[in-house]
């Protein structure tokens, strides 16, 4: 016996649900790349304090610029689904069947080749303008500034403490940072133990201090101000603690500090006991004794070995 | 197993665990050695400290790691610790008092005296106690490479003070040097220097910059990075 069948309802014409997905995206991607832009941006760490802390700065913003559609596409068209087709309850159907769609394929896999091509396009152009981006370049930087008017800071990472040296001031040492606005600066980072990391943050350079190797890194002061300089590489008990500040100072203060210290550490006899300037240094050897001491397997690593227990220095 | 005889044996487990967790933190963490409180001593905006740096610490389980050790200020007795308290905004008089034989800086840089008042220290050595062997100098220098005369220095980053420390007569230390902790005769330095501690309470860690952790990587193991040997704090109280 044939069973009674309710008579079909008429289908209800499905919306046109690509076209509502668009539309959504398109205001809300469009809204949030410009609070990023014109809200976000002018705040976004590093801020700019130097040239490469503001070609950072950019990136950041670009990067976003880029990501926030990508990220909003996918939680639209989740909270889009969530909404639209969820199950129901009584609706024990099957779901439409799924095919192929060769144009939305090729978007997708021409859109993601676009967007990665250009993020790499975009992140060599980066490196390369801003003069290495205040990243530590190695012995032989590839992107200089142009000329030579630069300045020439070597810094020094200790457990547990970073020192600052002036080659062009007669190699003077501090233990501050002193930077002047608008001249470029060569940054010339080694340790004389373990591996440290120089990372003066608001200034947008980083670059490890590895023991017996010149890392160069290059970067721009554009304002005046105090800085916060960091280790940013664990190198025992105490990196939490090695931190220490600088400034960025007009010209003419720069001028006068420069040649008050020099002067000073000439008139207290340090810069007589300071060894020769040098891009690294071997903690082994003692100049001004006229001393190598010798080197004796197990003592210490890193640069070299230290303190053989023969040694009448031993400690 | 029984439902009963599970949790019985499931929280008998958990109880041994975090005791035993509980015992390591304390063991280890709150471990640590006694504070000296020069706060109660100090008198008009002034407080003496004194410490003295040995060649070995015989009063610890580690006799051969190089150690600093903190006056009493009531009993003058030596107290094997380096977290000393003294008051905020008050002018520390520190004498350090060095055993311990010479040992060249890694950066000479650190010769230098800095953030005393002065950027000076006095510098006097002495044969034994009681005995000196010449008039104390003022100096703003003690260039660790020209001769081999600073055994350790005592440095205060947060509040950029940096001081090197003298050390004995070299040949008087290779002869008699003091060989039982805390030392009480025999060749030393006696550094005296003052520096003025900060406005605000806080605490500011003090330590070493000869890598003196002889047998450690880069001199800087042990005692350099132990409190009561090498490194400690200072406790800036209200």
């Amino acid at each position: 016996m044939a069973e009674s069948q309710a008579p079909a309802t008429p289908a209800k014409a499905e919306p046109n649900h690509g076209m509502r997905i668009f539309l959504i995206w398109i205001v809300l991607a469009l809204a949030a790349d410009l609070l990023i832009w014109f809200v976000w941006y002018p705040h976004l760490p590093p801020g700019r304090m130097t040239s490469s802390a503001s070609s950072q700065q950019f990136d950041i913003a670009v990067l976003a610029l880029a990501a926030a559609p990508v990220m909003l596409f996918v939680w639209i068209y989740f909270g889009y689904a969530l909404v639209n087709w969820h199950h129901r309850k009584g609706d024990d159907e099957d779901g439409p069947a799924l095919f192929g769609h060769t144009g939305i394929q090729a978007a997708w896999i021409g859109g993601t080749a676009v967007i990665v091509l250009a993020a790499f396009v975009f992140g060599t152009v980066e490196l390369i303008v801003p003069d290495g981006a205040g990243s530590g370049e190695g012995t032989t930087p590839v992107w200089k500034p142009v000329g030579s008017n630069y300045l020439q800071v070597q810094v020094i990472g200790q457990q547990w403490q970073f020192s600052y040296r002036y080659p062009q001031f007669g190699g003077m040492e501090t233990t501050q940072l002193m930077l002047p606005v608008n001249r470029p600066v060569q940054f010339n980072v080694t340790s004389l133990d373990v591996i440290h990391s120089f990372w003066p943050y608001l200034l947008g350079v980083k670059a490890d201090a590895n023991p017996g190797v010149n890392n160069v890194a290059y970067t721009t002061p554009k304002q005046t101000g105090k800085f916060v300089v960091r280790c940013n590489e664990l190198c025992g008990i105490w990196h939490g603690a090695m931190y220490g500040y600088g400034r960025v100072e007009t010209t003419s203060a720069f001028a006068v500090w420069a040649r008050a210290t020099e002067l000073a550490e000439q008139r207290s006899g340090i810069l007589r006991a300071l060894p020769p300037y040098s891009l690294v240094y071997d903690p082994t050897v003692i100049p001004q004794l006229g001393v190598t001491l010798t080197k004796v397997s197990g003592i210490t690593g890193a640069a070299g070995y230290y303190y053989p227990p023969q040694d009448p220095v031993t400690p | 197993m029984s439902l009963p005889a599970r949790i019985v044996t499931l929280v008998v487990a958990f109880l041994a665990v975090a005791g035993g967790a509980a015992f390591l933190a304390v063991y280890f963490i709150g471990g640590n050695p006694p504070v000296v409180n020069y706060s109660p001593m100090a008198r008009g905006g002034v407080v003496n400290v004194v410490l003295q740096e040995d060649p070995q610490n015989t009063v610890s389980s580690e006799p051969d790691w190089v150690s600093y050790f903190v006056q009493d200020p009531t009993t003058h007795a030596w107290i094997h610790t380096t977290l000393f308290q003294v008051p905020k905004d008050t002018r520390v008089n520190m004498t350090i008092l060095g055993y311990d034989g010479c040992t060249p800086l890694r950066n000479n840089y650190w010769s230098k005296v800095q953030g005393t008042v002065g950027n000076s220290v006095s510098v006097q050595q002495f044969k034994t106690v009681g005995q000196p062997l010449g008039p104390p100098k003022t100096v703003s220098v003690i260039d660790s490479w020209k001769s081999c005369s600073v055994g350790h220095t005592f440095a205060i980053p947060g509040l950029h003070v940096f001081v090197p420390v003298a050390s004995p007569n070299t040949i008087l230390f290779n002869k008699n040097a003091c060989g039982v902790s805390p030392c009480t005769s025999g060749p030393h330095s006696m550094e005296k220097f003052s520096f003025m501690t900060p406005d605000s309470t806080g605490t500011y860690r003090w330590q070493c910059l000869v890598p003196c952790g002889g047998g450690f990587l880069d001199g800087n193991g042990g005692p350099m990075q132990t409190i009561g040997f090498m490194m400690g704090n200072m406790e800036v109280s209200s």
